[in-house]
């Protein structure tokens, strides 16, 4: 039995439903990434699991006892705010102790606990300053000191990096990714970022317009993306997706792409896909950007490597690598390079793709094949 | 004022405006300050000084007799003792009124942004409404009201042998203004605290805090502003109310210092004492002045913040 257990959640405001029947388990000690478009229902999901929010429907179990209709402070839960909300009108330490003093801790205990969440998060020089005093990133960890402190049952932060630029946020995720490898603790993470999601969670779940589209490792989101919505959700640069027919031509099985002013490109069938039933018809090919490199980038220990040459569009110099854009299918299609490629818009360049990592899906439904 | 004054007036050629600006300005500033510069030299003279002399000339020796005799000495009526009983009657009635209709206004804020139920739109419309009844038309269902509340005093008293308040004029008045001002600090504290951060609220519920607990540990302490604007505006107000005073509490002992002060300018017994006057009307308007004075800072700043946010 898993910890913490969603079963056909629901949540309406007014007529309209918010969450339409959300089902994700987590296991103790896990860590679940909630990812998904702004207004999908990402906020409200985890305010219905501090029950600040009541659902509709639906029951949300913590080791094996329902809490729905617990009252906040009764569910022994903690969550870290997108603003942090910390009281402005007290001290760093007595922010932190506040919800120690509310269960009726003493006072030195609460000095005590104070201080050995300090230390962990390094915030001890500030214990006596104000919230108004602090820099954002100092802020974001007392947010997460004052959720630290109780020791909870289940952690909740709501994108709670959101508010911090590129280079601290970078340094706060390894933060909380060694929090909770040191603590052990369950924690459930709503973020917009793809590598936060990627680098923290044990457990990714992708929702759309309040609908579970896919719940997995994030090996899994990544490599075997459920449908079309999180193939194209997840991933920076986008995964390409390439309208494609299927034919068969002496025997085999093959992809078929049409180039515009070209001949029609043929790759094997991915290994992901069972090949039988799918003659004659339209599928689409969903292949990342790293999939298709230069020929002597490919991987090794590729099995159906297919090299196809096509005339560069745009060169995007990214670093370590360099992001090569082609036109086929009637789209762009986005392939990674060494950095060092002698690509230049307009040459035609051998474009080698490793289908082992592609994946096919049905146009009409959006799933995977 | 002179930043506005620029703003206004913008460029080069503005010295004709800047000079109607403040030569309108200072015109109103005179018309408001010459009676108070009367009343604060006059109440500094003797009777004779007054008879022969000019009204806006500066006392020739100044003497506090007139303050003194208004304070403790002047007929209110019929008894003469001065207005300190009545100083003091308004503000045993005052204090509490102003204390009660605030908390209770912000209590009620508190709900209506923090703790919705439905039909709280409602609620509120109706309290706005309680802004614009005029006095005069709460007067006589009032009056029947606490006339209702004082039997019920009475009958409270031959059986436990204390009133426990109930029919006295003090207390009278105290609910009277506690009801009445309900609207405006509701008003207040309703648009300050729509701007309060919910995130605030719902990490204290999550932090384990009750509702007593999150309105007194979050909310109040980051009130100041409009707690101020509030005490000001109901202080105000209720101290210089003369209408309810002269309706509930309009005779003997028990007359707030607005009735008083009525009083001592309208008895008919002797020359008419204009020092003492003078000096009464002072004291009369010393507290409201003062919480002008101290608070007066915050006002501006609270009334922006309620007006702008909200
Ligand atoms: N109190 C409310 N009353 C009515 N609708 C609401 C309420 N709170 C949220 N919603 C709606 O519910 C939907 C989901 O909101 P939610 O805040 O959960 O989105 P989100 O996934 O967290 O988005 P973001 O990534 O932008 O934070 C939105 O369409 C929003 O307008
Ligand atoms: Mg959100």
């Amino acid at each position: 039995m898993a910890f913490l257990e969603m079963s056909g959640l629901r949540k309406r405001f007014g007529s309209v439903e918010i969450l339409k029947g959300i089902d994700i388990t987590l296991d103790k000690g896990g860590f679940l990434v909630l990812v998904g478009p702004s207004g999908c229902g990402k906020s409200t999901l985890l305010n219905t699991i501090a029950g600040l929010e009541t659902i509709t429907a639906g029951e949300i179990r913590v080791d094996g006892q329902a809490i729905n209709d617990l009252h906040p402070s009764k569910r022994d839960i903690a969550m870290v705010f997108q603003s942090y909300a910390l009281y402005p009108n007290m001290t760093v330490a007595e922010n932190i102790a506040f919800a120690l003093e509310m269960r009726g801790v003493p006072k030195a205990e609460r000095r005590l606990a104070v201080e050995n969440v300090a230390k962990m998060l390094q915030i001890g020089h500030l214990l006596d300053r104000k919230p108004s005093q602090l820099s954002g990133g100092q802020r974001q960890r007392v947010a997460m000191g004052r959720a630290l402190v109780r020791n909870p049952r289940i952690f909740l932060f709501d994108e709670p990096l959101s508010n911090l630029d590129a280079k601290l946020r970078v340094d706060m995720r390894t933060e909380i990714k060694r929090l909770h490898q040191t603590t052990g603790a369950t924690i459930v993470y709503v973020t917009h970022d793809q590598i936060e999601a990627m680098t923290l969670a044990t457990k990714i779940a992708v929702l759309k317009d309040g609908e579970v589209q896919q719940v997995g490792t994030p090996a899994e989101i990544y490599n075997r993306p459920a449908n079309l919505f999180v193939a194209d959700f997840m991933g920076n640069p986008a995964m390409n997706l390439l309208e494609a027919s299927v034919v068969s031509e002496g025997g085999r099985t093959l992809l078929s792409l049409t180039r515009q002013g070209d001949d029609d490109i043929r790759l094997p069938v991915p290994a992901s896909a069972a090949a039988s039933g799918l003659d004659g018809r339209k599928v689409i090919l969903g292949i990342r950007p790293e999939a298709i490199t230069d020929r002597d980038g490919a991987d090794r220990h590729a099995g159906t490597l297919e090299v196809v040459e096509s005339v560069v569009e745009v060169v995007e110099p990214a670093g370590s690598d360099t992001f090569v854009v082609t036109h086929i299918a009637g789209k762009e299609v986005t392939a990674r390079m060494r950095a060092d490629t002698d690509a230049k818009a307009g040459s035609r360049l051998p474009f080698a793709f490793n289908l082992d990592k592609a994946v096919l899906f049905d146009p009409g439904t959006g799933r995977r094949i | 004022m002179s930043a506005a004054a620029t703003t206004r007036t913008g460029g080069g050629s503005s010295l004709a405006n800047r000079i109607v600006i403040y030569g309108l300005l200072l015109l109103f500033a005179l018309v408001y300050l010459i009676p108070l510069f009367v009343m604060l030299v006059t109440s500094f003279k003797s009777m004779d000084e007054i008879q022969s002399g000019n009204m806006l000339a500066l006392p020739q020796s100044p003497s506090f007799d007139a303050w003194a005799r208004a304070w403790g000495e002047t007929c209110v009526g019929l008894t003469c003792a001065g207005i300190k009983g009545y100083f003091w009657n308004s503000i045993k009635m005052v204090v509490p009124a102003v204390l009660i209709s605030t908390i209770l206004g912000s209590l009620n804020g508190y709900v209506l942004t923090k703790w919705r139920f439905r039909g709280h739109k409602l609620v509120f419309g109706l309290m706005l409404f309680a802004c614009f009844i005029p006095f005069q038309a709460v007067l006589l269902p009032m009056a029947t009201i606490l006339g209702a509340l004082g039997r019920f005093g009475a009958d409270l008293e031959s059986a436990t042998g204390w009133n426990w308040g109930f029919g006295n004029p003090t207390v009278n008045l105290v609910i009277v203004h506690v009801i009445y001002g309900l609207g405006f600090t509701t008003l207040f504290f309703r648009n300050y605290y729509e701007a309060f951060p919910t995130e605030l609220i719902r990490a204290a519920q999550v932090d384990g805090a009750s509702f007593f607990q999150i309105f007194r540990r979050i909310l109040l302490p980051n009130s100041a502003p409009i707690f101020v604007v509030t005490v000001i505006y109901q202080f105000t107000n209720i101290w210089n109310d003369f209408l309810f005073a002269s309706a509930y509490a309009g005779s003997g002992d028990v007359m707030p210092m607005t009735v008083a002060l009525n009083n001592v300018v309208n008895t008919s017994t002797g020359v008419v004492e204009y020092n003492v006057n003078m000096a009464a009307a002072i004291i009369a308007a010393l507290p409201t002045l003062l919480v002008y004075v101290v608070a007066g800072r915050y006002f501006v700043r609270g009334l922006m913040a309620g007006a702008v946010k909200g």
